[in-house]
């Protein structure tokens, strides 16, 4: 799988891609994967404090609940509204359409100890 | 305990499956994905690896005596070539498993057990064996397919010469050039179709032979997610879920295979009982709203505790989240409203009619 080398990602199979400050998150191929498909999403609310590796969201298959934590701390600024009509987006593009939330972050530097997509593959080829 | 594989184990890699543990067995969950499975059982046919489900057979002169004495259902009331769907209870009557009872003959009957309770069921059975007839334990000699679709039938017309059985009938006969498989008119799905008994040695000629005849007719195979949401869609109950040790027939919707006045059977004196003082609690539907229900989510009326979901998802057919709960009777009639309690977020849930899904042919 192709995982963007502009990204960073997390143990827990997030992606997140910063620009200006803002951080877009989203799943990974390889958790979308081993979730099949996706049927129901429930994002923050905007404006909401999300402190790192605690609950953000809920990404929901057919058989199965799973939980997304924030990657790093900071406030919603945004979210996926297309998710709610549409949440197999999530399964079709991933690493694009199928984001999750954005947000503005507390500090910057935190990003520096996220995984590279080079670590990121190696870390999702051996996790099954 | 070494986890179990079935003889389609190699069939199951090749075809790309998901491979998961379910109660010892590595079995595949998906193949494609459950939607697209859920959606080709529905509208064209599925084929499912169910030989981890087990068969008990019971001989001798006795033999029905011994089952009518394990089992809820009227097993005497068969004719040979007959199946019937039954429980088998503990002395509290409690569900100690659902099966299929087939009436080989007068003298020779098998049942299938569920995969779990494989060795559960056949000690019970052997504990409980009044008339001394002879139990074996044939699940590992049996594999079973189940073929489940509108097109089920034509694939198998394609395939044997033996007459093809109406519902919860049952034929003995070669498929495929492979003598001694059983079809039987049963199934899991609320699809129309069959559940193939047949040597576990003939395993690759039968899953090449049903390929090849199935390609037309959109044949796929089909996952443990897939099987889960269809039966879910039709309210059949989950060994384990819907039903346990714990809970009796009665209140799981099973009155209509418990014949109370057949002769005494294991269980019989406290169905009776709580045939005379009327269940407290019933399995019912619920069409839940805005959120998915997942087994144990608590049930609640007025704020109040009341119930627990036993099974529930998203519906694929109805694209409503539907599930399964035990209530107490008097929030049982269909139009209810209650609430789930999802994660800490109440979601409104009506009480519905059931099955949920009805096929269109």
């Amino acid at each position: 799988m192709h995982y963007p080398p502009e990204y960073r990602y997390t143990k827990e199979h997030e992606w997140i891609s910063v620009a200006g400050g803002v951080a877009t998150v989203g799943i990974t191929w390889h958790a979308q994967d081993k979730l099949g498909d996706i049927v129901f999403v429930e994002l923050p609310a905007v404006g909401k404090a999300l402190k790192a590796d605690k609950d953000a969201a809920t990404v929901e298959s057919v058989k199965a609940v799973s939980p997304v934590y924030a990657p790093l701390t900071g406030t919603v600024t945004e979210v996926n509204t297309e998710l709610e009509a549409t949440p197999a987006l999530i399964n079709a593009e991933p690493h694009t359409n199928g984001w999750l939330f954005k947000m503005s972050l507390a500090d910057a530097a935190e990003v520096d100890g996220l995984m590279d997509a080079a670590a990121y593959a190696a870390f999702a080829a051996s996790d099954h | 305990m070494a986890i179990r594989r079935t003889p389609f184990h190699e069939f199951h890699r090749d075809a790309g499956a998901r491979l998961i543990d379910f109660g010892g067995w590595e079995m595949p969950v998906q193949y494609k994905g459950i939607l697209d499975e859920h959606a080709a059982c529905r509208s064209a046919v599925g084929l499912f690896d169910v030989s981890h489900m087990g068969e008990v057979r019971f001989r001798g002169p006795k033999a029905l005596d011994a089952v009518s004495w394990l089992v809820t259902n009227d097993v005497r009331a068969m004719r040979d070539g007959q199946a019937q769907y039954t429980a088998m209870c503990n002395p509290r009557g409690g569900i100690v498993d659902d099966l299929i009872v087939y009436r080989l003959g007068e003298e020779d009957i098998l049942i299938c057990v569920n995969a779990a309770n494989r060795e559960k069921d056949y000690n019970w059975m052997k504990a409980n064996n009044p008339f001394n007839v002879d139990i074996q334990n044939e699940s590992d000699t049996w594999a079973q397919l189940a073929i489940q679709g509108r097109h089920a039938e034509a694939i198998l017309r394609a395939l044997t010469d033996a007459p093809l059985p109406d519902y919860y009938r049952f034929t003995r006969g070669t498929v495929a050039g492979v003598e001694g498989c059983i079809i039987a008119g049963t199934g899991y799905t609320g699809e129309a179709g069959y559940e193939l008994f047949l040597p576990a040695g003939a395993a690759d000629i039968l899953w090449n032979a049903i390929h090849a005849a199935g390609a037309p007719f959109g044949l796929a195979n089909i996952g443990l997610g897939a099987r889960d949401t269809l039966r879910l869609e039709m309210k059949y109950s989950l060994y384990g879920n819907d039903i346990s040790d714990d809970t009796n027939p009665l209140e799981a919707g099973l009155g209509w295979v418990t014949k109370l006045d057949k002769g005494d059977f294991i269980g019989r004196e406290p169905l009776l009982e709580v045939k005379r003082a009327g269940v407290s609690r019933r399995l019912v539907g619920l069409i839940v709203e805005g959120r998915i229900a997942r087994a144990h989510a608590p049930v609640l009326h007025d704020g109040q505790l009341v119930g627990e979901v036993t099974s529930g998802s998203q519906s694929p057919s109805l694209k409503q989240n539907v599930a399964i709960a035990y209530v107490p009777v008097g929030l049982a009639a269909v139009g209810t409203r209650l609430q789930v309690d999802i994660r800490g977020t109440l979601a409104n849930a009506t009480v519905a009619k059931t099955p949920f899904y009805k096929r269109p042919y």
